[in-house]
């Protein structure tokens, strides 16, 4: 036998490591799964049909495949909505409203040019979109910077306020007369729609999604400003003494992970739904916020973990069909595991989120 | 403007303010033991959907205020085993214990929403019997509205007048000292959010069962954020929370009393007055609080190896 050479030895620990990663994750959700079934079970339900019918749905149809898909889009942006800020220390926990907002303005220019062709369009309500979700987050970003206010307090609040304006706009100035029984604005022209792949409901919001999470490994670890960020978030008088500019840095970096929630209202609605409704986001902010803590903020975790939660929604659709149980119950799966990774740090040692 | 209809604003400054004043108090405590709390809007969800869930079944609401109680505090435990045993992030744990309480509620209250309750039995403001004007049923008060005011002053007691509270505020400015003086600081942390999660089951179990008489999805609608703003604007002291919950509860009723009179302002507008009042006071108050911060909040205890 020859004797391994360096290199060799360390890949090999490489792919050790990463194997160990991936049992650690697939245990925690298990354990997840397996607590969450006790409690389905301790309400009157039967854990295994409830799983057998969330897989059946989820995997055993091309269908059902390409809806945990279309769950997924939105986590993509909403988790890295909050893994940016999480980087300099700013703890984002209001994406949910953050996304509405996005949604609201993007609607906006989508009403409001309606002749501009697809190709100016699109990229102006996205544009839009992270123009309202940041300056949405511009509030507690100002109020951080500044030493006035923490951050997860202000954000949390604001969830309550936005999407009681889109409501405002709904069912006032914009509501369409077209349906009396439904409040909500008048269909997108054509051209205001993000195309959709393959005759499913997959919109070209994934492609979005996918390079803005390339995107963002790209700043993080291969740029001057990704560096600057990670010793902010990990010593921040240390980086102050070198010079950095904090407050720049908080203000700017909260902002842009308000922009990236506001893009998830924007392909949700211009890629989904087509018109702006009251209550259209499921909890997607506040499940991004999840994702980015379970993931540690690791790209590559975003989107394992943003899969895993678009089963775990496509899953809350198909309990509420086939169980009557609320959508909200899917939280209690989410929660758990996230208890798990909170309750077990030795697990995940050395990473913050 | 009416003057019953400032009176009408008055009562329901009061039945708004009381949920808040007790989910306040508990913060409060929590806070003072050195402990973040983010969960309590899960907290009062939990307490509020299994409080009414009681109070239909048995029929009792007393039965219901104490389901709720018991709830408040085993949601506290749970949190408590997180941050204090596992000694985990306070405000992820808070977070995860929020969207615990979003979906166990839910699953709680689905088979229960849309059922009818009696509440509790209100009684008039003792001396305001034959007086015109103030002797109408907007007057007629739950006991829990009638205990508000005494339990925030049995707080401030606890905590300033006993030894018990001295410990507990010890704990908070610097457990590693608390330790050294012979306290168990894990022991006073679970003791502090076991009592805090009795105090937020009383409010809730005022929103679901004596006041709003029903239970919904999401029904505290971010009372429990608002509580913990609170919380910054009374300065940890249990005493001005009271003046707090009224100012929050005197945010709804102006809310009602604008509707009432006609102004043309859209509901949607209004129903963020709470929101941007609590905005208002964080931003009013909350840098130049800080000070009065327990020095150690939201720092886990490493303990004593």
């Amino acid at each position: 036998m020859t004797p391994k050479t360096e290199v060799q030895e360390k890949a090999s620990l490489l792919v050790r490591l990463k194997i160990n990663i991936l049992a650690r994750y697939a245990l925690i959700i298990l354990a997840a799964f397996f607590a969450f079934g006790l409690i389905l079970g301790l309400s009157g339900i039967n854990p295994l049909k409830a799983y057998a019918d969330i897989f059946a749905y989820t995997f055993g149809s091309w269908f059902g495949f390409s809806e945990v898909i279309v769950k997924m889009i939105p986590l993509l942006f909403t988790a890295t909505a909050v893994a940016l800020p999480s980087r300099v220390g700013l703890i984002n926990v209001g994406a949910e409203g953050q996304l509405y907002m996005g949604a609201w303005l993007a609607t906006w220019a989508a009403l409001t040019f309606t002749q501009l062709p697809a190709s100016i369009l699109i990229p102006l309500m996205l544009l839009l979109g992270m123009v309202g979700g940041g300056l949405w987050a511009l509030i507690p970003a100002v109020l951080r910077a500044n030493g006035i206010v923490n951050e997860t307090i202000t954000s949390l609040i604001l969830n309550y306020v936005a999407p009681t304006v889109v409501a405002f706009f709904i069912y006032g100035p914009w509501r369409s007369p077209l349906n009396a029984m439904y409040p909500q604005t008048v269909d997108f022209v054509a051209a205001a729609r993000l195309p959709n792949f393959f005759g499913t409901r997959v919109h070209l919001g994934l492609v979005f999604g996918l390079i803005v999470l390339v995107l963002y490994w790209f700043l993080m670890n291969k740029t001057r400003w990704g560096l600057e960020m990670r010793s902010i978030g990990g010593n921040p008088q240390a980086a102050r003494r070198n010079g950095l500019p904090i407050t720049l840095y908080l203000v700017l970096i909260m902002c842009l992970g308000g922009g990236l929630a506001g893009m998830a209202g924007m392909v949700e609605i211009a890629g989904i739904h087509g018109r702006l409704r009251p209550g259209f986001s499921p909890g997607f902010g506040f499940m991004g916020f999840l994702i980015s803590w379970l993931s540690g903020g690791n790209p590559l975790g975003i989107l394992i973990m943003s899969f895993v939660f678009g089963v775990i929604s496509s899953g809350g659709d198909i309990l509420q069909i086939t169980q009557g149980l609320p959508f909200a119950v899917v939280n209690i799966l989410l929660a758990v595991t996230l208890f798990i990774v909170l309750a077990r740090p030795v697990l995940f040692k050395g990473k913050k989120a | 403007m009416t003057l019953i209809a400032i009176l009408g604003a008055i009562s329901s400054m009061i039945f708004s303010g009381t949920s808040l004043l007790y989910s306040t108090l508990g913060e409060v405590l929590t806070e003072r033991v050195g402990i973040v709390n983010l969960g309590l809007e899960g907290v009062l969800l939990v307490s509020a959907s299994l409080g009414f869930c009681v109070t239909v079944k048995t029929g009792n609401p007393y039965w219901g205020i104490l389901a709720a109680m018991l709830g408040g505090a085993l949601m506290n435990l749970l949190f408590g085993f997180l941050v204090i045993t596992r000694r985990a992030n306070q405000l992820a744990s808070g977070l995860a214990l929020m969207f615990f309480g979003f979906g166990i509620s839910a699953l709680i209250g689905k088979p229960y929403v849309g059922a009818m309750i009696a509440g509790t039995p209100r009684y008039l403001v003792p001396g305001f019997a034959n007086i015109p004007l103030l002797d109408t049923p907007q007057f007629r008060f739950d006991i829990l509205i009638y205990l508000a005011i005494p339990v925030a002053i049995l707080v401030w007691w606890l905590l300033y007048r006993t030894r018990w509270g001295l410990t507990i505020r010890a704990v908070g400015e610097n457990a590693s000292t608390a330790f050294a003086a012979g306290r168990n600081p894990a022991l006073l942390q679970y003791q502090a959010l076991f009592v805090s999660g009795l105090l937020a089951g009383l409010g809730a179990a005022h929103l679901s069962i004596a006041w709003t008489m029903t239970w919904a999805e999401n029904m505290t609608a971010g009372r429990g954020f608002i509580a913990i703003a609170l919380v910054i604007f009374s300065k940890w002291h249990p005493l001005r929370a009271i003046v707090g919950a009224l100012l929050f509860g005197g945010a709804v009723a102006f809310q009602l009393l604008l509707q009432a009179s006609g102004v043309q302002i859209s509901p949607f507008l209004l129903d963020t007055t709470p929101y941007i009042l609590t905005l208002v006071v964080l931003v009013g108050w909350g840098g130049t609080r800080k000070h009065a911060a327990p020095a150690s909040l939201g720092r886990v205890y490493q303990g004593q190896e």
